[in-house]
């Protein structure tokens, strides 16, 4: 089966700091691929380059089959069936949670405003955040502004969803609220692909965790053996260092 | 628990009277200092002299009338001018900010324009479109120094007010783009709905201070020779020899401008507030 989206030799450099250096890598569909490694490892650059957000400088990014990373395609319509979400939410602060979910559905996809706001709410329902269409970001907390931020993405129907240390930016006891309804979603069978420093929540959600060093995936493979038995020299040491700071 | 409303009430008692002497305070300071600006006015050397020409009751309620319509001119000016200053401010701050390449020309054009435009004394921006334009001789170009000079005050304004948009527009934080254009959005769509709502919020207050500049300097348009309130406050102060009704054209100004400055430090007060409760992301 053609993965949904597929990495072939990417390269990317910001001046002269080689930030991808040769990435491979295919997500199947309903498959959650969990990116781990040190901070400035290339995380976000990866996830960013398959949103088009920025342009690889060699090599290939397909989704479902079909190049997106030729300069002749449309970006806007690739971006369109991928869903994106940051560490630092990006609600857009002078709309309402409503209007920010409904947002992307009335304006690019023509869904009627009635649908795309019965959507909305049914998705807010569904996320514990009935009651707060109304509210503008800045009323809730963090925990419940990414969980929408996160709706938001899927309310558009993405192939793939792509999540950046989207609990980074949070309080420690509101962690949990948003890795559950990402649990809930890989429940659903969305296709993921998820950056993240929380080593319980990959080992519980990932089909597969790659870890990058230095642009590059050097190690890769089911959370239970990348985990607990990880051959490369760099993937023990980044792991003993995340572990010694808990 | 049971004694704490006893001692809320103590504390709500003690602010309150502290309010009261902070009032109290504020209000003697204000009047001692009152009292001795007027005291040394007053007593200065050149003050029965002063008073006469300043402060001549008969001659301003003379010439109040005809100020009264000179100062209505300004207003139309004011008000014909202003929404056309938006629009145009609005339209180059968004040429500047686009990055199409297509719009090269049209971008170096605009910044041209804000560059000259700020650059420029605005009185001879006046000069400049009120004797230079009837003297090109074209028939079809219209020889009314009303909205010749409203012409100039546009150019001058537009430069302001493009400069004072971009500024809205480009302190919008990138991730917000990033966060739209995730979402499929076009980079017009972008700017529209995600943007530029949040850049006019932010400036308002600027442009708030832009308005009342305009106010203010419709009257250079009188340079050109329309009648307006400082002109025809002029006219009459040569007539009478005497200044009241320079004052009193003044005062009409300050019925404007001033409701105009505190809606504007009010809007300010409330955007800092608001930022430093992190409301403003
Ligand atoms: N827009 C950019 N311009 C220049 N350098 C960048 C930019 N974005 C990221 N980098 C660099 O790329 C490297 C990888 O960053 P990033 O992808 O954010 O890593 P991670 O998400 O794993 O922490 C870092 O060295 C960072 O400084
Ligand atoms: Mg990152």
């Amino acid at each position: 089966m053609t993965p949904v989206v597929q990495v072939v030799a990417a390269t990317k450099a910001f001046g002269a700091n080689a930030v991808l250096a040769g990435i491979d890598l295919a997500v199947a569909e309903h498959e959650a691929v969990v990116l781990i490694g040190a901070s400035g490892s290339g995380k976000s650059t990866l996830l960013r380059c398959i949103d088009l957000l920025e342009e690889i400088d060699d090599g290939d990014i397909l989704l479902d089959g079909e190049v997106i990373s030729d300069p002749a395609v449309n970006v806007d319509a690739v971006r369109r069936r991928i869903g994106m979400v940051f560490q630092q939410f990006n609600l857009f602060p002078h709309l309402d949670v409503l209007t920010n979910i409904t947002l992307a559905p009335t304006r690019v996809h023509g869904t009627p405003r009635a649908a795309a706001e019965a959507r909305a709410r049914e998705l807010l329902a569904r996320f514990g955040l009935a009651g707060r269409e109304r509210e503008y970001p800045d009323r809730l907390s963090g925990g419940q502004q990414q969980r929408v931020a996160i709706i938001r993405a899927l309310a558009t129907d993405p192939r793939v969803l792509l999540l950046d240390e989207v609990t980074s930016a949070l309080d420690p006891e509101l962690v949990g609220e948003v890795l559950d309804l990402i649990g809930e979603l890989k429940g659903d069978g969305m296709t993921m692909v998820i950056a993240t420093h929380e080593m319980a929540f990959a080992r519980e959600v990932a089909d597969e965790i790659c870890f990058l060093h230095q642009g590059a995936i050097i190690e890769s493979g089911q959370p239970s053996t990348l985990l607990d038995d990880p051959k490369a020299e760099e993937t023990r040491r980044f792991l003993q260092r995340i572990h010694s700071k808990r | 628990m049971g004694a704490a409303p006893d001692r809320q009430e103590v504390r709500r008692q003690a602010r309150r009277s502290r309010a009261r002497r902070d009032r109290a305070t504020a209000s003697a300071a204000t009047l001692i200092v009152v009292a001795a600006l007027v005291l040394a006015v007053v007593l200065a050397p050149g003050w029965p002299s002063v008073r006469q020409s300043f402060l001549s009751w008969d001659d301003l309620r003379r010439a109040f009338p005809d100020i009264l319509t000179g100062f209505w001119l300004d207003v139309r000016m004011f008000l014909a001018t202003e929404p056309i200053v938006l629009v145009l401010g609005l339209t180059i701050a968004l040429v500047r900010v686009t990055r199409a390449p297509v719009l090269f020309p049209v971008r170096a054009a605009a910044i041209a324009f804000t560059d000259v435009f700020r650059g420029v004394p605005t009185i001879l921006v006046i000069f400049g479109v009120g004797f230079g334009v009837p003297a090109l001789g074209f028939s079809w170009l219209t020889n009314d120094e009303v909205i010749l000079g409203c012409t100039a005050l546009t150019l001058s304004y537009s430069a302001y007010v493009a400069e004072v948009f971009r500024a809205g527009i480009v302190s919008v934080h990138p991730s917000q783009r990033a966060g739209a254009r995730a979402l499929g959005l076009t980079a017009g769509q972008t700017t529209r709905f995600v943007v530029l709502p949040q850049a006019i919020r932010r400036v308002v207050p600027p442009l708030l201070n832009d308005f009342i500049s305009l106010q203010k300097d419709v009257a250079l348009v009188s340079i050109l020779g329309p009648v307006e309130a400082y002109r025809q406050a002029q006219i009459y102060g040569s007539e009478y020899f005497n200044y009241t009704p320079l004052l009193g054209a003044a005062a009409l100004y300050l019925c404007v401008t001033i409701p105009l400055t505190r809606i504007t430090d009010r809007l300010q007060d409330r955007q800092l507030a608001r930022r430093s409760t992190g409301g403003a992301a």
